[in-house]
């Protein structure tokens, strides 16, 4: 039994300790804010909060939660105004949006550690995530925004 | 122009259908284009499947409380047509844009008109029927008013979600008037007045929040991938190994034991050509994906590979080398091109390679299927949603009014979408489980080896030079398996539409000119990737244009206007023969090839960049442009390589000319966006097989670009254009010219030629 807390609430899982974090957020809590876009962490479309800091929830298992505190998308914010995501909307940073979820995660961790970022810090956190549309030069400028309160 | 056609279907379809509570605006408006173009070829919308609708009952609805929800019925994949179509009934409307809502329509093309997202097709086919939808509910709406207040119509206006009694100063809210309006007859076309475009709110002004932005930055948008159902279950599938292999023999029994497996079961694959069909294999249905992943993984199955299993496509490629240096099928063939060459003072040969290419969307394909009631109900992300519900209907042995397809929102399309073998297995296993709902869900892996993948191509090109420089001959011959391949027994050659993308339509004033096509054979699934056989043959062309100039000693950019030549209407013979021009199914008159309007994106993409300006050593500018889906294109890349012969793109300038523009922000994210996708696949991303079988998996060996290596900044340029200007595709055109800008950057910059992508590591040192 794996006691886990996902957005504040306390969880507690059953089933195979290798399954990973991602397919438990969105098969078993239909938490499916957090996507499926690779399974080996080669994408960062599953990015959540672990104990604050960013990691692939395709590449993280059970096993290795217990106790722990995990955030999801949906819970980055309780009125979806975290500055990350106002300077998100404010820029009109997604085409799809598929990848969007883990960008803002993996750009609201790079914040909390790095509150004003450079482009080579934008390029070090962030380029484990993603885009297929292309919208690296709007998540640059809405990262840039968020720590500058702008948005 | 009297004929009003009341359809009680749809509308009692719509009664249901729309948002709760809402009351209805009515009637279908006679087209007058459909009526006056009934005796000619059918062009643009009107010859597309089921046409355009712009009935204002089938579009929209307003809630007592004012709040319009207006349908959106084609598939939001980034380019932003959410945003887009409703924004245009909403500025003809004279909506408050913060009290309308936006819902998806459902797969229904004879109530919403065609709906097949792809082409780039949306705004240049319903800006006009959407812009008529959005001003018969105003003039409803006033006449209403009117009626109330017992004026004459003309003494009032709408403004903003109400009606204004200008004299009185009276007022009416839309919610106030909706259920008058909703009795009234629906004007006819002859008495529609459009707005003066002078007094758009919303259209051109490209200041409006994309409409799922919240949802996306919260993760409450809902994907195909996320579809979630009471008591769904889980299904992944082993396919084929090798295109066109079919199952020897399957030990499941490991499998059955994993926990959480329900269901281990054969999916029959249709033999090539299958169109859309699945292609097969043994599917794990299971409690959640990671056990049906767990229990494919336990799968022993062994393959009857068939006569693919020995394509590699490095042998492949020297094949197509081969067949490209032979004289092939021609299909445009002005002056004497073998002449003019052999007279050439000067004559050059060049030969370019583009290599499978994978989609990747970063959604990976996604299907939801449950059967109730002999109804079968589809759950995807699609690009064309009638399309699945046909398919499915034709798989489960159906009539199509048996199965509906709701569409959610397509995390990335770029033409893989379009192609609903996902959703069939889904409504396959389904039916297999008594009609419970099933998910399909492809892993990244399936995506990368299972895809439609981009063809594969050789361009073979030779020019003929007088003393002066200047283009005197022109062969350019083109080589690759055709997408005709899905639909028919392999047609070896290109498609009409194939060939007329960026190979027949060369904009050259070149008196001898020759364009050929050799034949291939396709080893793959082939289908249809962003801007399709644009990107290779814009490659070729754009490289070869900046070749010819160097061998002239001229500047790049004025030999590709020179290249051009004057402006002037490209008189292709338009028709459906390889030997004719497709024109992107658009009528010629309306959309005419005019160099004039190459011409002047090219100096304006040359003026932005400052053409000429100097520059870091070891940099360069390259220029390169195209017209397709009728929008030009040009952009300047600079690209700088340091001393270990790493790339990187400091700028882009990219002039767009898609005549009108409805959303000038998601016009710069999409031509942004095709900067990143160009940098990705001109530098690192193939598709290679041997033994038959695809050598990638997932982004670690197929990669795309990253933020630390796409270009840093792309500024878009957008050719002003009044409403008499038809608009062109927007999602597509951006990406062809930028491999070859970039290789052509790179030559400045290095003097190194790329004739061959992905660059890969061509420039190391």
């Amino acid at each position: 039994m794996v006691k886990l807390r996902v957005n504040g609430e306390e969880r507690s899982y059953d089933g195979d300790p290798a399954m990973p974090l991602l397919w438990y957020l969105r098969d078993e809590l239909a938490l499916t804010g957090t996507k499926f876009g690779c399974g080996v962490a080669a994408c960062g479309a599953c990015t959540v909060h672990l104990n604050g800091d960013a990691v692939r929830a395709c590449a993280t298992a059970m096993g290795d939660v217990e106790g722990q505190a995990v955030v999801t998308i949906e819970g980055l914010s309780k009125d979806g105004m975290h500055p990350v995501q106002k300077a998100w909307r404010s820029i009109n940073v997604p085409q799809c949006g598929y990848c969007q979820a883990g960008q803002i995660m993996q750009a609201a961790a790079l914040l909390q550690q790095t509150p004003n970022p450079t482009d080579e810090d934008i390029d070090g956190g962030m380029q484990g995530n993603l885009c297929r549309c292309g919208t690296y030069q709007r998540i640059r400028a809405a990262i840039k925004a968020a720590a500058r309160g702008a948005a | 122009m009297t004929d009003i056609r009341i359809e009680a279907p749809s509308r009692r379809l719509l009664l249901q259908g729309a948002a709760a509570g809402g009351l209805l605006l009515a009637l279908r408006l006679p087209r007058a284009q459909a009526v006056e173009a009934a005796p000619e070829a059918k062009y643009g919308a009107d010859a597309m499947p089921h046409g355009v609708v712009n009935d204002p009952h089938v579009f929209v609805s307003i809630a007592p409380d004012g709040i319009v929800t207006i349908f959106c019925h084609r598939a939001e994949m980034g380019q932003g047509v959410r945003t887009g179509m409703p924004m245009i009934v909403a500025d003809e409307l004279d909506a408050d844009w913060a009290k309308v809502r936006v819902k998806q329509a459902p797969a229904d093309e004879p109530r919403f008109g065609n709906q097949d997202t792809d082409g780039s097709r949306s705004t240049r086919h319903f800006l006009q029927p959407m812009r008529e939808c959005g001003a018969a509910a105003r003039q409803m709406l006033e006449t209403a008013a009117a009626q109330r207040w017992k004026v004459a119509p003309g003494e009032v206006a709408a403004r903003n979600h109400q009606v204004v009694h200008q004299a009185s100063g009276r007022t009416l809210g839309y919610g106030e008037l909706a259920a008058d309006a909703a009795k009234l007859p629906v004007p006819n076309l002859t008495s529609l007045k459009l707005k003066d475009p002078a007094s758009f709110r919303y259209i051109g002004k490209g200041e409006l929040e994309i409409v799922d932005g919240f949802d996306i930055s919260t993760g409450r948008a809902v994907y195909g991938q996320d579809t979630t159902l009471p008591g769904m279950l889980f299904a992944v599938v082993a396919r084929p190994p090798v295109f066109g292999a079919t199952l020897a023999s399957v030990d499941d029994s490991a499998a059955r034991k994993v926990p959480g497996v329900l269901k281990v079961m054969r999916i029959e694959g249709t033999p090539p050509p299958a169109k859309f069909q699945p292609l097969g294999g043994v599917a794990v249905i299971a409690r959640n994906t990671w056990a049906a992943m767990q229990g494919r993984d336990a799968l022993k199955l062994t393959w009857n590979e068939g006569p693919h299993a020995s394509y590699d496509s490095e042998a492949y490629r020297a094949t197509l080398t081969e067949t490209a240096r032979r004289p092939a099928r021609r299909l445009r063939d002005e002056g004497d091109a073998g002449d003019g060459l052999a007279k050439a003072a000067k004559r050059v040969t060049a030969e370019y390679y583009a290599p499978h290419l994978a989609h990747a969307p970063m959604e990976p394909p996604a299907a939801t299927a449950r059967i109730r009631d002999g109804v079968c109900e589809v759950w995807t992300s699609a690009q064309s949603p009638y399309s699945v519900r046909g398919e499915v209907a034709e798989r489960l042995k159906l009539p199509i009014e048996k199965v509906t397809v709701n569409i959610e929102l397509l995390g990335g399309g770029f033409g893989r979408k379009s192609k609903c073998d996902y959703a069939i297995e889904a409504a396959v296993l389904s039916q297999a489980m008594d009609g419970q709902p099933v998910k399909v869900v492809w892993t990244r892996e399936d995506d990368v080896q299972h895809d439609y993948f981009h063809t594969v191509q050789v361009d073979h090109l030779e020019g003929g030079l007088d003393k002066e420089g200047k283009a005197t001959a022109f062969l350019h011959r083109s080589v690759f398996p055709s997408i005709g391949s899905i639909f028919a027994p392999d047609p070896k050659h290109g498609l009409t539409f194939e060939v007329g993308m960026g190979l027949y339509d060369t904009p050259f004033a070149i008196p001898n000119l020759r364009i050929e096509n050799g034949e291939a054979e396709a080893h793959a699934r082939i289908g249809w990737f962003r801007s399709v056989l644009n990107v290779p043959h814009v490659f070729a062309v754009q490289s070869f244009a900046a070749e010819l100039a160097h061998e002239a000693g001229r500047d790049p950019k004025d030999y590709l206007l020179e290249l051009i030549g004057p402006p002037r209407d490209l008189k292709l013979p338009q028709g459906t023969e390889p030997t004719q021009y497709w024109n992107y199914n658009e009528d010629p008159r309306k959309y005419p090839v005019d160099t004039g309007r190459l011409r002047r994106v090219v100096e304006l993409a040359a003026e932005k960049a400052a053409w000429g300006r100097k520059l870091p050593s070891r940099h360069g500018l390259g220029i390169a442009a195209h017209r397709s889906f009728v929008t030009y294109v040009a952009m300047v890349v600079e690209a700088a390589v340091d001393e270990k012969g790493v790339l990187s793109v400091p700028r882009v300038d990219v002039a767009v000319d898609c005549g009108f523009h409805v959303n000038p922000e998601r016009i710069r994210s999409q031509i942004e966006g095709a900067c990143v996708m160009g940098m990705g696949l001109a530098t690192k991303s193939a598709i290679t097989f041997k033994g038959g079988k695809v050598q990638q998996s997932n982004f670690t060996d197929y990669e795309i670009s990253r933020i630390d290596d796409a270009p840093r900044e792309v500024r878009v340029h957008i050719v002003p254009a009044g409403i008499e200007v038809p608009p062109g595709g927007v999602g597509e055109p951006g990406l062809p010219p930028f491999a070859p800008a970039l290789c052509n950057a790179i030559f400045a910059a290095t003097g190194k030629r790329i004739r061959e992508l992905p660059i890969g590591s061509q420039l190391a040192t």
